[in-house]
């Protein structure tokens, strides 16, 4: 099975031996030989986008970009630790800690809604299902163009109907205290019905007869959820929850084409920080210290939820 | 209340009398009404005429002279058929070659013993949980390096390789059974003869929902192609809109930025309402993407 093999033999001592656990390596490579070439397309953009990827960041964060009076120059650490005392980095971390749970919790609850309600198929419930999952379909820019709009003060849609029956009209998008929140309405309206359909997968594991048993016994249906679902429903909200956390730190198109981080640096999220840091500053070493400290959260939690699945059975 | 009771004709019977699902049913249809609601007013606004005043473009009522101005002006402002073509020829060609390496991987993970299996195996997994988005910085190096910067083929290239693609493959090609690759191998077909007359026809289903996660997701991709591509006449659909939205902001054409979104979404909307099965069907399958 692996390349571990060969060594697990006793110690060669004599040539003969040893010309035999050579041939007996040499021909196992060679039977794998179809495999390999198999496998070489693949391998090749995976090397050079993926790994060859990770190891650049982490060559770039290490390096002085070249300035007009400087060569580029191996500065350690210090980009790792410029990117940290950065305000606007740090500032767009906690904004994007606020905006995974404050978008996550949300969209995740909303799915959990629509799962319950539109388990049975019936026509009604497949027409509703498709409407709730139209947003999932259309790019996050399309749905900030619509959402410009919305926000629009006074004469967009949400002042138009809403906005009247407030005190005061807020600035949706340009008061710093409420623009993040405006953006992660978009996100909820966005991803609650892509999440759906994984409850709704995780609802078919739910035993009929099981609940059937439990109408018999006069468990109504707030017992039926907590005791029956709930305990079914734990590995599909682990699972969501983990892309709810990613696609929080990699959805930033909608900060791009609405406020570019600002009002003030309200909205600014880790990747459209990286982003900055690379386009407008040319400042890759930033960028690649930034895409580093990313890369290590998102591993480390991605790992734990992958570990956790598989210590479980069933994961979705 | 009638017509929810209607709905619930096929529950069980102990269950028709209770209260909380209707609620939660009730509190679901207005949330979908609250849903659909932006692409109403896309609707709305694309059809309604300039000379209604930006006080009546929030208006959910129809215009009662619909126009299609402008459709017009964002088919010529924001040259929209070269964004659309820019975009088909992206997705296309992304698509192909990952047909190509996900059906050879797959069959390698699926049908072959080889030495270094498991670390292969997880040097694929490695891609799912790295979340290429992020990598966007180190590859843009790349690219330039590569002197694709400024290409479609720049674009399209850090998706040639895919896990998820691989793994599905796998998963699909480990369903056939081992007769029909046998009774080929007594007629003497080659290893590349079995993969295509064999394990391919018999994948299609798999074939197509990843054909469906992989167009709709680099249809919808934005911050990769808005670094690589740099003269308007090579932007994708996504980079295309967020450049003409800005512009038409600042001259408030609400109207024209509606039609453009429009044209936008339109084909994977269309091509979502005629398959809605197998779409729903493929997005449970992709979880990571």
């Amino acid at each position: 099975m692996s390349l571990a093999e060969p060594a697990a033999l006793p110690v060669a001592t004599s040539a003969a031996t040893r010309l035999h656990v050579l041939k007996r390596f040499s021909s196992r490579l060679k039977a794998s030989l179809p495999a390999y070439l198999l496998l070489l397309p693949s391998l090749v953009f995976l090397a050079l986008f993926t790994y060859g990827a990770m190891g650049r960041v982490l060559i770039d964060a290490l390096y002085q970009r070249a300035t007009p009076k400087a060569p580029v120059r191996f500065v350690g650490l210090d980009n790792i630790s410029a990117v940290l005392a950065d305000p606007a980095f740090t500032g767009a971390v906690v904004n994007n800690l606020i905006y995974a749970v404050g978008t996550a919790v949300p969209s995740i609850g909303l799915a959990l809604l629509f799962a319950l309600a539109l388990t049975r198929t019936h026509a009604v419930n497949s027409a509703l299902r498709a409407a709730l999952f139209l947003p999932v379909l259309i790019p996050m820019v399309a749905a900030s163009a619509l959402f410009l709009f919305i926000f629009l003060p006074n004469v967009g849609l949400l002042d138009y109907y809403i906005g009247r029956l407030l005190p005061v009209l807020p600035n949706w998008l340009g008061d710093p205290d409420i623009a993040l929140y405006a953006i992660m309405i978009i996100t909820i309206w966005k991803n609650a019905g892509y999440y759906m359909l994984f409850f709704l997968a995780g609802l078919q594991a739910v035993p009929e007869d099981v609940m059937e048993a439990a109408h018999l016994d006069g468990a109504g249906p707030n017992q039926r959820f907590r005791h029956i679902i709930l305990p079914e429903l734990k590995p599909t909200f682990l699972f969501v929850t983990v892309i709810a956390i990613l696609n929080a730190v990699t959805q930033v198109d909608h900060v791009f084409v609405m406020t570019q981080g600002g009002p003030s640096n309200s909205t600014n999220l880790v990747l459209f920080y990286i982003y900055q840091q690379a386009v407008e500053h040319y400042d890759v070493g930033k960028a690649s210290a930034a895409t580093l400290l990313t890369l290590a959260a998102l591993m480390g939690l991605t790992a734990l939820s992958f570990r956790t699945m598989a210590n479980r059975e069933g994961g979705p | 209340m009638k017509l929810i009771d209607a709905l619930w004709k096929d529950a069980p019977l102990a269950t028709r009398g209770e209260i909380t699902p209707k609620l939660g049913f009730l509190l679901t249809v207005l949330l979908a009404i609250v849903w659909l609601i932006p692409f109403l007013w896309m609707g709305v606004a694309t059809l309604r005429p300039a000379s209604d005043g930006i006080n009546a473009m929030a208006e959910l009522m129809p215009s009662l002279k619909p126009t299609l101005d402008n459709i017009r002006d964002a088919w010529e402002i924001g040259d929209f058929p070269r964004y659309t073509l820019n975009t088909t020829i992206i997705c296309t060609g992304i698509l192909l070659v990952q047909f190509f390496t996900i059906t050879l991987a797959g069959f390698a993970f699926a049908r072959l013993n080889f030495a270094g299996k498991t670390l292969i195996f997880y040097l694929f997994l490695m891609q799912l949980m790295l979340v290429p988005v992020l990598l966007i910085v180190p590859n843009l190096k790349l690219v330039a390096q590569l002197g694709l910067y400024d290409t479609l083929a720049g674009v399209m290239m850090p998706f040639f390789a895919s896990a998820f693609g691989t793994f599905l493959m796998r998963q699909a090609f480990e369903a056939i059974p081992t007769e029909l690759e046998d009774a080929a191998l007594i007629d003497g077909a080659s290893l590349f003869q079995r993969i295509r007359h064999i394990y391919v026809p018999l994948s299609m289903p798999s074939f197509s929902a990843f054909a469906i996660i992989s167009v709709t997701s680099h249809w919808n991709d934005f911050l990769w192609p808005l670094m690589v591509i740099n003269s308007p006449d090579k932007r994708p659909l996504t980079v295309g809109l967020s450049v003409f939205t800005k512009t038409a902001e600042g001259t408030q054409a609400w109207g024209t930025i509606a039609a453009g979104t429009l044209m936008v979404i339109a084909p994977l909307l269309v091509t979502f309402l005629i398959f809605q099965k197998r779409f729903i069907s493929s997005f449970v399958t992709s979880g990571i993407k």
